[in-house]
């Protein structure tokens, strides 16, 4: 077992430990941060796995963006002051069972397929993955790529117009 | 060489805990959170199968676009539950049962 391997199976770990750990904490701060965890170790994962410029967009994207709008987001829906945001439970046992019911037919299903895929590719041609994707967004993938531009610019037009502070009626007539 | 099967192993477990959140929480904010763990166990479970053709690079890139999408949603989710919470006063789904004008 060699240090790489080891490293791997440590972020295996991690993800699945901080995952797990949001369905036991109360304090939704504390579940942001967990998941905050979870990504950054998905990070590490996919760099580990070849997907390098995957691992990146994650960091900045998820870990940098996603989590902050959460962050503010749940400072801002805080009901009362100096007291934690906390979140209560319903529907365990259903959830639960349908939670691990999923699960266990995923892996029974990944336990009886067998995996041979090719080895992986040499050190040499390893460190052009970020290159090639790059060249393959802007030829063969250009037309998604503008599309998701369009969809970005609609969806924070959008949510910029939901939620700003504006005077409806219903405020003037209050 | 790592081995695939940890991967496969960690997308279903993450689906299922992400689908566990979605079912017993009770704030919406934390049910966003349990869909963007769902959604990173779809990315997961793309880039382990992207190494089944690793000259190819489609796995990687649809999973660029999920995370395009998933961004889309959480800045929408977000918004919409801050003004849920300025009108109502509450960020939990099961008080709010219609979208109306208050009487």
């Amino acid at each position: 077992m060699t240090l790489f391997t080891i490293i791997f199976y440590f972020f295996v770990g991690l993800t699945a430990l901080s995952s797990v750990s949001i369905l036991f904490v109360r304090n939704v701060l504390y579940a942001a941060l967990l998941l905050i965890i979870c990504l950054l170790s998905l990070a590490g994962i996919y760099i580990m796995t070849g997907a390098e410029f995957l691992a990146i967009t994650q960091i900045l994207i998820y870990a940098g963006g996603v989590l902050v709008l959460i962050i503010f987001g749940i400072m801002l829906t805080g009901r009362v002051m100096g007291k934690p945001l906390e979140v209560d439970h319903k529907n365990i046992f259903i959830g639960t069972l349908v939670g691990l019911g999923f699960f266990f037919l995923l892996s029974y299903a990944i336990n009886l397929t067998a995996f041979n895929f090719p080895a992986s590719p040499s050190d040499a041609d390893q460190h052009q993955h970020v290159g090639k994707i790059g060249v393959l967004i802007m030829s063969d993938y250009v037309a998604p790529f503008e599309l998701a531009g369009i969809l970005l610019l609609i969806s924070l037009v959008g949510a910029a117009v939901i939620a700003s502070f504006t005077k409806t009626k219903n405020n003037v007539a209050d | 060489m790592l081995p695939i099967e940890p991967l496969l192993y960690l997308s279903a477990f993450l689906f299922s805990v992400g689908l566990i959140v979605v079912f017993t929480k009770r704030n919406a904010i934390v049910i966003l959170l349990g869909i963007e763990l769902m959604l990173n166990g779809a990315n997961l479970n793309l880039v382990a199968f992207n190494r089944a053709q690793p000259e190819l690079f489609d796995g990687q890139i649809f999973a660029l676009f999920v995370i395009v999408v998933a961004v889309c949603e959480t800045a929408v989710g977000m918004a919409i539950v801050l003004r849920v919470y300025h009108f109502y006063g509450t960020s939990v789904p099961d008080q709010i049962s219609e979208l109306k004008e208050k009487p």
